[in-house]
């Protein structure tokens, strides 16, 4: 072959791949059992009923990579599951695109989508679908009586064995206070002093010699089923799949739980922006996201979802309604992930906390 | 005598002289075309990159394009005294244009950089901006009564700086006042600097490392017959071929608490169940995978400047009576210097920006400061501070490079 019908071949595969890509939709979220549970809830249905593809990509979480491509002017994402904080940072950057909250659908009793989402579900450019949570969890093999309470995570006297943390001062730094005896009432005011955020790292210096930091959320059931660490926080859903679909002997602490939201958001100047908003409205409809509580135990973003939660799609004598963050009994302590504090403290504490991880 | 006032003329008349510089230009220029894809592809694809980003590190016109009214009435100030009504008027009028071109984020995000809380500050005010009446300095500060407070207005004059020392000087573990004296960081906030020295002194390790786990290894393949040394050179080159996630997950799965290294460790009564060596998510995870990953940079380099070396000169020396070990010192050592130059050059250069194998192993101190770029880059997005630490970490590089020019010299490395 010459370099002249390379050339030819070449051009024609572009151009073939151009037409193809009409009607295909770039949908980024978190990887592992999650993007799973969207595939099967979300994905596969909207495909069926409109005929378009999608393309499923994996990412780590955080906006740099929306950042980069809106600022590049090439983006190829088109809608993107992120967390709350993020959300309202991306939105206040103009990285975003405005969502219309009037494209979302009423519940199936007719309640407008504004009254049956959760209060703070729907922002500015972002729409959420899941209340998930950070949790920690423990392997019931190494402890005769296993912990109850978020002090127990930082006694390791009572418990010993390393621990995996989140590499970062979100939710641990509240963990500490609450491991502390403050109320989860009282930890974001105390947070906002000096003297607060020195008494979370007090928390933390003491066990911060046996703790193994993770950062991607497929971790901590890794690190567990590995025995490398006895404990550690994660997100609640991974633990579940590793319990439910894995059989292993995982179990959850609720105790201090801090929950957030998962949102949709359309980076500015995405390819198919038409698209993407149908995905959006179609996927945090009622039906869509209690099917997803099927696969994963994160809690559907709408009231009217709840009802409609069934079994564990792989283990249908599992009921789902139990294993969700918003479960009543799991419920008791739980504490809501302050995206206002964070946004306006991340910075500095995310740099006290990289000083303090690297002494 | 004539020769020299006649110049020298070819057959159509026009001096030797320029006609020979006409021929040289043309070769010359046919041999700048031919590298020329070359040079636009690396001006185009590396060298504009990385000035545009580096230029960050000390450029960030965000505040002061956005906010012109403000950035000029703080110009004149020192930042020490009372904000006085014309700045409340001009913040108040900046503040409704952001606001309108949904770019008040942006400013938010810079001042929040100097200001824990300014974000919110900002954003929330801005929201009510368009509403609000002279005198202004009374009406912002009852929407929130902080726009009083000095810092907020010392934050602003640092972020409206164009031209910023502040991010390199945070780089160094010092901070930017507003009145431009920079002074050193609070002690809890000083991280870079112990970071950068952590990088080098791992990376000096790993060099140190690999050179003699390399030496041997390349002075036998040196000396081997041509079909044992291809043999064993793809053995060396094997593991290099092996993406690099793969190998560096593969040292987890050796050194982990349960791993490989551990269980044997224990089989062999090394140590007992319940106090497992802690090999990997701390600094020596790091060495032992950086070394493993860096050794074939160490050996290939020093094989092809060993295979050069004629073997008669050590047998010559000791049939002169020299020790085996006199010959390897004063014969044979000295001429493998040039491989060991370039070889730990190369391995060193490639240590100091590791960042891979870091972050998967390095646990918390074994973290270099190319996994805190990467955090600014990825995590903080504020590329101001990436740019600025890689700024640094650049110069510190091109520092070394001068030593050693000037200790063993650059024409002395030899990559084969």
């Amino acid at each position: 072959m010459n370099i002249k019908s390379l050339l030819i071949g070449a051009a024609a595969s572009a151009l073939l791949a151009g037409a193809l890509s009409a009607g295909e939709l770039t949908v980024v979220s978190w990887g592992g059992a999650y993007t799973k549970s969207q595939v099967e809830a979300y994905q596969k249905p909207w495909m069926a009923k409109t005929g378009n593809t999608i393309l499923s990509e994996d990412y780590n979480g955080g906006l740099s990579e929306v950042k980069s491509q809106v600022e590049a002017g090439n983006v190829t994402w088109d809608i993107v599951d992120v967390e709350l904080s993020d959300a309202v940072r991306g939105c206040d950057e103009g990285l975003l695109e405005p969502i219309d909250p009037a494209i979302l659908p009423p519940a199936p009793d007719g309640t407008p989508a504004l009254k049956d989402f959760i209060p703070g579900a729907i922002s500015d450019c972002a729409v959420a679908n899941i209340v998930w949570s950070t949790i920690y969890a423990y392997d019931t093999t190494k402890f005769a009586t296993g912990p109850t309470t978020m002090a127990d995570f930082f006694d390791l006297k009572k418990f010993p064995g390393k621990r995996g943390m989140r590499k970062g001062p979100k939710a641990n730094l509240e963990m500490a206070l609450a491991a502390d005896g403050v109320a989860a009432k009282d930890i974001y005011p105390l947070l906002m002093t000096p003297e607060g955020v020195d008494r979370a790292f007090a928390k933390l210096d003491t066990i911060k010699d046996s703790v193994v930091w993770w950062e991607a959320g497929a971790q901590p059931p890794q690190l567990l089923a590995d025995g490398e660490v006895a404990m550690t926080t994660a997100y609640n859903g991974r633990i579940f799949n590793a319990v439910a679909a894995e059989n292993q002997p995982f179990k959850i602490v609720w105790d201090g739980q801090i929950f957030d939201f998962d949102l949709w958001v359309i980076p500015k100047g995405a390819p198919n922006k038409d698209l993407a908003m149908d995905f959006l409205a179609f996927s945090t409809a009622t039906k869509q996201l209690a099917a997803q509580a099927s696969y994963i135990s994160y809690g559907p973003a709408r009231l009217s979802s709840s009802a409609l939660v069934g079994n564990y799609i792989t283990k249908p004598s599992l009921a789902m309604g139990p294993e969700m963050p918003t479960a009543p009994a799991n419920f008791k302590t739980a504490l809501q992930n302050d995206s206002a504090f964070w946004a306006d403290n991340q910075d500095q504490l995310n740099e006290r906390f990289n000083a303090w991880l690297a002494q | 005598m004539s020769d020299i006032s006649v110049p020298l003329v070819a057959a159509d008349g026009t001096p030797l002289r320029k006609k020979l510089a006409q021929a040289m230009f043309k070769s010359r220029m046919r041999a700048f075309g031919l590298v020329l894809p070359l040079l636009a592809f690396i001006i185009v694809a590396f060298i504009i990159p990385i000035i545009s980003l580096l230029w960050q590190g000390v450029h960030d016109p965000r505040f002061a394009s956005l906010m012109p009214r403000t950035t000029e009435v703080l110009k004149p100030g020192d930042g020490k005294s009372e904000p006085t009504e014309k700045m409340f008027k001009a913040l108040v009028a900046d503040l409704v244009a952001t606001k309108k071109d949904r770019t008040i984020g942006q400013v938010a995000t810079r001042v929040n950089r100097e200001l824990a809380g300014a974000r919110s500050l900002f954003t929330s005010s801005a929201r009510k901006a368009k509403k609000l009446e002279a005198p202004f300095k009374q009406s912002l500060i009852g929407v929130n009564k902080k726009w009083a407070r000095l810092d907020v207005w010392q934050g602003m004059k640092t972020s409206s700086r164009v031209f910023t020392p502040g991010y390199l000087a945070k780089a160094l573990d010092f901070k930017l006042l507003a009145d431009g004296s920079i002074v050193r960081e609070d002690k809890s906030r000083r991280i870079y600097v112990m970071l950068l020295l952590r990088t080098m002194k791992i990376s000096l390790i790993v060099t140190l490392s690999t050179l003699v786990l390399g030496y041997p290894i390349a002075y036998l393949l040196s000396t081997l017959s041509v079909r044992t040394s291809n043999l064993l050179l793809i053995l060396v080159l094997l593991p290099f071929w092996t993406s690099l996630l793969v190998r560096t997950t593969a040292w987890i799965a050796m050194l982990q608490a349960q791993g490989v290294m551990n269980d044997l460790f224990v089989l062999f009564g090394l140590t007992s169940d319940g106090e497992r060596f802690s090999l990997i998510y701390n600094q020596t995870g790091t060495l032992i995978a950086m070394t493993h990953i860096l050794l074939p940079f160490m050996i290939l380099p020093l094989y092809s400047v060993m295979k050069t070396i004629p073997p008669s000169y050590v047998r010559a020396a000791k049939s002169m009576g020299a020790t085996n070990a006199t010959a390897f010192r004063r014969v044979y050592f000295p001429q493998s210097i040039p491989g060991i130059g370039a070889g730990a050059i190369l391995v060193f250069i490639l240590a100091i920006g590791y960042y891979i194998t870091p972050a998967l192993v390095g646990g918390q101190d074994g973290q270099m400061i190319s996994n805190l770029i990467d955090f600014h880059m990825r995590k903080s997005l504020n590329w101001n501070f990436a740019a600025a630490l890689g700024l640094v970490l650049l110069v510190i590089v091109m520092f070394l490079f001068w030593i050693y020019d000037r200790v063993i010299g650059i024409d002395n490395m030899k990559l084969g």
